[in-house]
């Protein structure tokens, strides 16, 4: 059965919009939980220089729309001289943005360690840098987990705003068949369907995660 | 008995205070090797902070502490973590890793403390494991094993660190009377093998058996001292003996 030129156009578009989404979603995705991490760690335990200056980044880029930051890094810095291409722009975005809702998880989670986990360590002779790498973090890492699972979902959904600084990933590739041909709902309707699938597809990865860091005292199983 | 012996523990004039409490009023105590002490009294006392200060858990305010002549200065983490690392802390409620087998409670701190390779860590952590009865147990997460399970373990991870002093924070309060017997029992043994220790508790059966000294702490100050045999004779009227008094009455009622 052949299929109507269409949908081979649409198809075509959409499976090459559908790699530039991956390629776009996997490092933003794998780069803001290493910074959710690392900034929640330091909002947590930092001194008082290093918390401050993390917590105006969380501040700023929890607080202004990512099709903003989106903007600012893809027209306004190249007024200081800085050219990035459209995929590397949203890239850092999205990494950016992730990382800083990412950090409030872990935050979270780290918070809710009990303090007796870290007299423990101490009491052993770890340092303050060893106990919270060693004890409190693993610890707090499989509390985060289903936030930080969660925070990536989002962000499966938002990379679609990258097609806003150029980069033609899924949604704009499917843009682009649905002007030309005039067929706004299918085509929209089959984004969606790609979206749920990737979604789906991140779940069972997020579980199968889940289900490995899985330790008996942590949740129910 | 003691007298002949070089102390290797010297806290002197330790004080502490929250905020405006004063929790601790110039406590001192001199321990030698092998050396006993038992810590009493009531509640808010003073024990705990006392024994949290002499590993650094919480910094006094002023005092000295003094480990094998040596002094230790608050200000230098390096002095602290060497501290620490001679003077092992069993508490109340374990603290142990949560998200870590027995086997690794013990060596992660073998490895990461003492830089001890994985396999050399491993096999000193099997030793420890099977002196306080646990060998078949390595595999378990504190959230598998039973509060007297959990406190042979933290006990076996204190130990695996050499200490040469260890001390215990009522070792024995968080747990159901029908496990407190398996962790004493543990206690005497590290007792018979000359294990330096100051344990601050309630269990009378500790304090009779074990004490070389009691010292009884009301009020941030120690307000009694000596060797069980003296300050609980009968006929004595020591607020030691009326507070073991008590703690027999109590032990009574729950038999």
């Amino acid at each position: 059965m052949e299929l109507s030129p269409f949908y081979q156009d649409l198809f075509t578009s959409l499976n090459s919009g559908l790699l530039m989404s991956i390629a776009l979603i996997v490092p933003s995705a794998m780069g803001g939980v290493l910074i959710g991490i690392t900034a929640g760690a330091i909002r947590t335990y930092g001194n008082r220089f290093f918390r401050t200056i993390i917590d105006c980044y969380a501040a700023v880029f929890r607080g202004t729309p990512l099709v903003i930051q989106l903007f600012v890094l893809y027209f306004g810095l190249p007024n200081i001289g800085i050219y990035l291409t459209p995929y590397l722009a949203a890239v850092v975005g999205f990494t950016l943005c992730s990382g800083a809702y990412q950090s409030e998880y872990v935050r979270g989670a780290l918070l809710s360690i009990k303090s007796g986990q870290y007299l423990g360590a101490q009491a052993l002779g770890f340092t303050t840098f060893q106990t919270i790498v060693w004890i409190i973090l693993p610890q707090a890492f499989r509390r985060a987990i289903h936030g930080c699972g969660n925070e990536i979902i989002y962000l499966i959904k938002y990379s679609s705003l990258a097609f806003i600084v150029t980069c033609i990933e899924l949604t704009g590739a499917g843009k682009t068949v649905a002007t030309e041909y005039f067929r706004f709902t299918e085509v929209f309707g089959i984004i969606g369907l790609y979206y749920l699938a990737l979604v789906s597809l991140a779940i069972i990865i997020l579980k199968k995660i889940e289900h490995r860091l899985f330790i008996p005292g942590f949740g129910h199983h | 008995m003691m007298t002949d012996k070089k102390p290797i523990l010297r806290v002197t004039n330790i004080t502490k205070s929250f905020g405006d409490i004063t929790i601790l009023k110039s406590v001192s105590i001199e321990l030698a090797k092998g050396d006993i002490k038992i810590l009493i009294g009531p509640s808010g006392g003073g024990k705990s902070t006392l024994l949290q200060c002499i590993n650094c858990l919480v910094l006094p305010d002023s005092g000295e502490i003094e480990l094998d002549n040596k002094r230790i200065h608050f200000t230098r983490k390096q002095d602290i973590y060497r501290l620490r690392q001679q003077v092992g802390m069993i508490f109340q409620d374990f603290n142990l890793f949560d998200h870590l087998t027995a086997l690794d409670n013990i060596t992660v701190a073998l490895r990461k403390v003492k830089k001890m390779s994985k396999k050399e860590a491993e096999k000193r952590a099997r030793l420890e494991l099977k002196q306080v009865g646990l060998d078949d147990k390595e595999d378990l997460y504190p959230a598998q094993l039973s509060g007297g399970q959990k406190q042979r373990v933290a006990i076996a991870r204190a130990l695996a660190m050499d200490p040469k002093i260890l001390l215990l924070d009522e070792p024995t309060s968080a747990l159901d009377p029908t496990l407190i017997g398996e962790v004493i029992s543990v206690i005497k043994e590290l007792a018979i093998k000359g294990m330096t220790m100051i344990m601050a508790t309630h269990q009378i059966s500790l304090i009779h058996n074990l004490a070389d000294e009691i010292l009884f702490m009301e009020d941030g100050r120690i307000v009694e001292q000596g060797p069980p045999g003296a300050l609980l004779a009968a006929g004595n009227t020591s607020k030691s003996q009326g507070f073991c008094d008590l703690l027999d009455k109590l032990s009574e009622v729950e038999e």
